[in-house]
């Protein structure tokens, strides 16, 4: 018999809402927001650190959530893709992409969304350019660019 | 009657996608859910002599443990694995036998309670094989590599075109001629998307397939057959898909994992493939291409020859129209063309955006700049003078054809007329610039296909059709259409697809879903209006009392006389006074195509690339792409459609490659880090310009669609611009730095 790991109990803020939760320690903060507790918006691309598609804010951070376990996130504040709007309403950078096309599959948005609500936090971005350079972590493979850079550029004039 | 088609409207599904509200095939629960890992062959070639899954099974959580001796019985014949879209041969049939055909093959499937438990108790899997020797080096298979025989037909439209005049002669006397050998690499779609699939058995005996795939309903008749069911007892269902590019035209093998163990277990399972993993899944094919392209005393060209040589794998044989698109694009009297197929010990190849256009274009565009080189002529003036006014393997003329137009518009929006022609002569400040251009074409296909329209009193409908939607639009368009056929307002629209239980549908693939569920919808919405125009005229004096169906057209929430606008009758009162408050028609649209005319859409491309002259680091700072596609059916997703794909060519062209080390016959490379794909940095301004494309012939609404035609030529322009920049000519993508020195 193999054993695997006890499970340990954390709590987390998520979206506001204070989650507990008992997951093994080798859960990352991705599994245990798509399996344990059902928020499916952010995605999984590669497991890996290396796509950016599980993107999501850690006390205002953007970190890619794969590359976190659940346990090192202990006593966080987490905002995930279904915590950007409040109260039905669009955050300025969803709307943005809306009005932008700035995806089409749309697999990789909710990464690039808390991506770019990290970079415009940041305030480091003031050009396309350099948009351009700290969202490359963010992989869009239907190839939205353009579109994802002038739509962080209009949300950024209504920052 | 249209106030929506064409318009820029932004995608009807924007909401769902941005909230993370948009449900992909790993991301359906259900009660008691397990999870299943895969276990991936090491060698290439062989046999399995014994799987030890002991240490595996012992693991808590564990419930079970496939291999290829520990299953429910599968079918014997390959009919049963066969896929709508399926190449000759015998399909791949996942846990089946113990023979290795490729790396990284599945052979054993682990579930467990927890995805992280199957995980784990998956790397507890031993595995011996009995290795054979293995080959996966297209440059060293050509030799081996089988020609394809016979000529292009209507039922073998992949087989090399029937030649013209003697291009062997004709070529040996031009007095100028160019003759180059053009490589592509494999490459992977790498979609954002994992592949998944979630299986649920319900209590009625039938199975609920939550899937990533182009085609619900090819996956539905294929699990039908390798699990020996009734298509009838299978539901599949994937209303998104986090892209595809042609891998999810296929089924792949996860949904065989997933169906067997959901079978066998009676609970839902989920197998999710890793990134790793997706890359022993269809490829677009390597490709070694020789042109010889031969130019008469006019300075026009007198000779193409197109040969290919293309990877298969040992149990099907895959190819494309390859080598057809050269001698289709120019006029020449002379062609011919050769295409020899590679078996090696990989996983067939599929489709992948625009097969076989984007690497035989790339090819066949950068002989072209050469010989324009040759010619000391500008390449735009060479590509006038070999215009084609009629399609050359058959001798017919096109529906339509607007690539003069789209030279000229892309070549004015670019400024191609302040291009200095001598190799090094632009710069700007340390970089080199480098300006390219080249030419694309597609096909325009249309597919057999069934909309279901559902009208209710209050106005509302519903439009159904089996199709899927992988991020090109397709919901947007379907809503944009219906609304304009039918009258009513875009918010009235409800766009249900992605579901095998809806009207019949092909896989979304080839560009073709746009102009066929289009279409569709209109021969539908005709229906709708003939029933509504009955219903209205049990009206006592019904204004349209003698009105005949085509005089009458439904607008504003009407049906409106096309003679005079003020006889008219409501959608509503037509539906209240007919006594229905529920009006139901399905229609199946076919496409009669006599053969007179050919479908292409065209495109002319051009690029600017910043060559750093020191590290050879390239950029592409600006593309133009002018396309003639038709009618354009939302200007915005449209465009998002043509940007799109000029970022796979920049990918193409500079970023792109499957290394394999074929000692092993293992990818190197798998892993989206490794495998460079496009990132935002990389792309800078892409402008794109869609001429009028008119074409009343091809269908009644004049679409052509837009998924491939976007990346073809791409490659080559940019391939084309880092000579002009360098003076340096790459031949073998991607371009990387260390083939500049």
């Amino acid at each position: 018999m193999v054993a695997v790991p006890e499970k340990l109990s954390l709590s987390l803020t998520i979206n506001g809402t204070a989650h507990q939760l008992n997951v093994a320690p080798w859960t990352t903060l991705l599994d245990a927001l798509r399996d344990r507790l059902g928020l499916t918006g952010t995605k999984k691309g590669c497991d890996h650190g290396q796509c950016g598609a599980c993107t999501v804010l850690v006390d205002g951070r953007r970190i890619v959530s794969c590359l976190t376990l659940a346990v090192m996130q202990d006593g966080a504040a987490v905002t995930t893709v279904e915590g950007l709007a409040t109260d039905g309403a669009l955050h300025p950078v969803q709307q943005a992409f809306i009005d932008h096309d700035a995806f089409q599959c749309g697999y990789c948005t909710p990464g690039q969304l808390c991506s770019a609500v990290g970079l415009l936090a940041e305030g480091r971005a003031k050009t396309a350019d350099e948009i351009r350079e700290l969202m490359s972590g963010n992989i869009c493979r239907c190839g939205a660019y353009p579109n994802i850079v002038a739509a962080i550029q209009q949300a950024m004039g209504q920052a | 009657m249209t106030t929506y088609i064409g318009a820029a409207t932004s995608r009807v599904d924007g909401r769902a996608k941005v909230t993370g509200a948009a449900k992909y095939a790993a991301e359906f629960d259900a009660p008691g859910l397990a999870h299943g890992s895969v276990v991936t062959s090491t060698i290439s070639k062989g046999r399995i002599a014994r799987i030890d899954a002991a240490e595996a099974r012992s693991v808590p959580g564990v419930l079970a443990v496939f291999t290829h001796t520990d299953r429910p019985p599968m079918p014997s014949e390959d009919s049963a694995y066969k896929d709508d879209v399926a190449p000759e041969g015998s399909p791949f049939r996942p846990l089946y036998d113990d023979v290795v055909r490729f790396n990284n093959q599945p052979v054993a499937l682990v579930v467990a309670e927890e995805a992280e438990v199957a995980r784990f108790a998956a790397s507890l899997v031993r595995v011996e094989y009995q290795q054979e020797p293995h080959a996966t080096d297209l440059h060293h298979q050509r030799q081996a590599a089988n020609a394809l025989d016979g000529h292009a037909s209507e039922q073998n439209p992949f087989l090399p075109p029937k030649p013209r005049g003697s291009a062997q002669q004709a070529f040996a006397a031009a007095p100028v001629r160019h003759a180059g050998e053009y490589s592509t690499p494999i490459e992977h779609h790498n979609p954002m998307e994992l592949y998944a699939s979630t299986v649920v058995p319900e209590p009625d005996g039938t199975l609920t397939v939550y899937d990533k795939t182009q085609g619900v309903q090819n996956v539905q008749r294929y699990v039908a057959g390798v699990l020996q069911m009734s298509p009838e007892k299978i539901r599949v269902v994937s209303h998104f898909v986090g892209g595809a590019f042609g891998s999810g035209l296929r089924p792949q093998y996860q949904v065989v994992l997933a169906a067997l163990a959901a079978r066998t277990l009676n609970r839902p399972v989920r197998v999710v493939l890793t990134r790793q993993q997706m890359y022993a899944l269809g490829f677009r094919p390597a490709m070694i291409q020789q042109i010889e392209l031969g130019v008469s005393g006019k300075g026009a060209l007198d000779a193409i020859t197109h040969d290919a040589a293309t990877v298969t794998s040992r149990h099907e044989i895959f190819h494309r129209q390859e080598t057809g698109w050269s001698g289709l694009l120019y006029a020449s009297p002379n062609a011919s063309y050769h295409h020899r197929v590679a078996p090696l010990d990989l996983p067939t190849p599929c489709d992948m955006r625009a097969p076989s256009a984007a690497t035989a274009v790339y090819a066949l565009e950068a002989a072209m700049d050469e010989l324009a080189v040759a010619l000391k002529l500008d390449p735009v003036e060479l590509r006038l003078r070999c215009y084609s006014e009629r399609d050359q393997h058959f001798d017919r003329p096109y529906s339509s054809k607007g690539l003069r137009e789209c030279y000229r518009q892309g070549a004015a929006a670019f400024g191609w007329d302040r291009r200095s022609p001598e190799p090094r002569s632009m710069r700007d400040g340390t970089d080199l610039v480098g300006w390219g251009m080249a030419t694309g074409v597609w096909e325009a296909l249309q597919v057999p296909i069934a909309v279901r329209i559902v009208l209710t009193g209050n106005g509302h409908a519903e439009v159904a059709c089996a199709t899927s939607d992988i991020g090109t639009g397709t919901y947007t368009i379907m809503a944009q259409v219906a609304a304009d056929m039918l009258g009513l307002p875009l918010d009235n629209i409800t766009i249900k697809l992605g579901d095998s239980t809806l009207p019949q549908s092909p896989v979304e693939g080839g560009s073709w879903i746009a102009a066929s569920v289009a279409n569709g919808i209109a021969t539908t919405a005709r229906v709708v209006r003939d029933e509504l125009l009955a219903l209205a005229k049990r009206m006592t004096d019904c204004p349209l009392a003698d009105a005949a169906p085509d005089d009458v057209a439904l607008a504003d929430g009407k049906l409106v006389s096309r003679h005079d606008a003020s006889r008219a009758v409501s959608i509503i009162d037509a539906m209240r006074y007919g006594g229905v408050d529920r009006l139901e028609q399905e229609e199946t649209t076919k496409f009669e195509d006599s053969g007179a005319h050919a479908h292409n859409t065209h495109s002319a491309i051009f690029a600017e690339v910043k060559v750093d002259e020191e590290l050879g680091v390239i950029r592409v700072t600006r593309v133009v792409s002018a396309v003639a596609a038709g009618r354009i059916l939302n200007a915005k997703t449209a465009a998002s459609q043509i940007s799109g794909g000029v970022v796979w060519g920049i990918g193409m062209a500079l970023h792109e490659e499957t290394l394999i080390d074929h000692t092993f016959g293992r990818v190197m490379n798998a892993n989206i880090a490794e495998y460079h794909v496009p990132v935002n940095a990389d792309v800078h301004d892409v402008q794109v310009i869609f001429v009028d494309g008119k074409d009343d012939e091809i269908n009644p609404l004049g679409i052509k669609g837009l998924g491939e035609i976007g990346i073809v030529g791409v490659a080559a322009a940019i391939a084309n611009a880092v000579y002009h920049a360098t003076g340096k000519r790459v031949r073998d993508l991607p371009i990387t730095l260390d083939k500049l020195r």
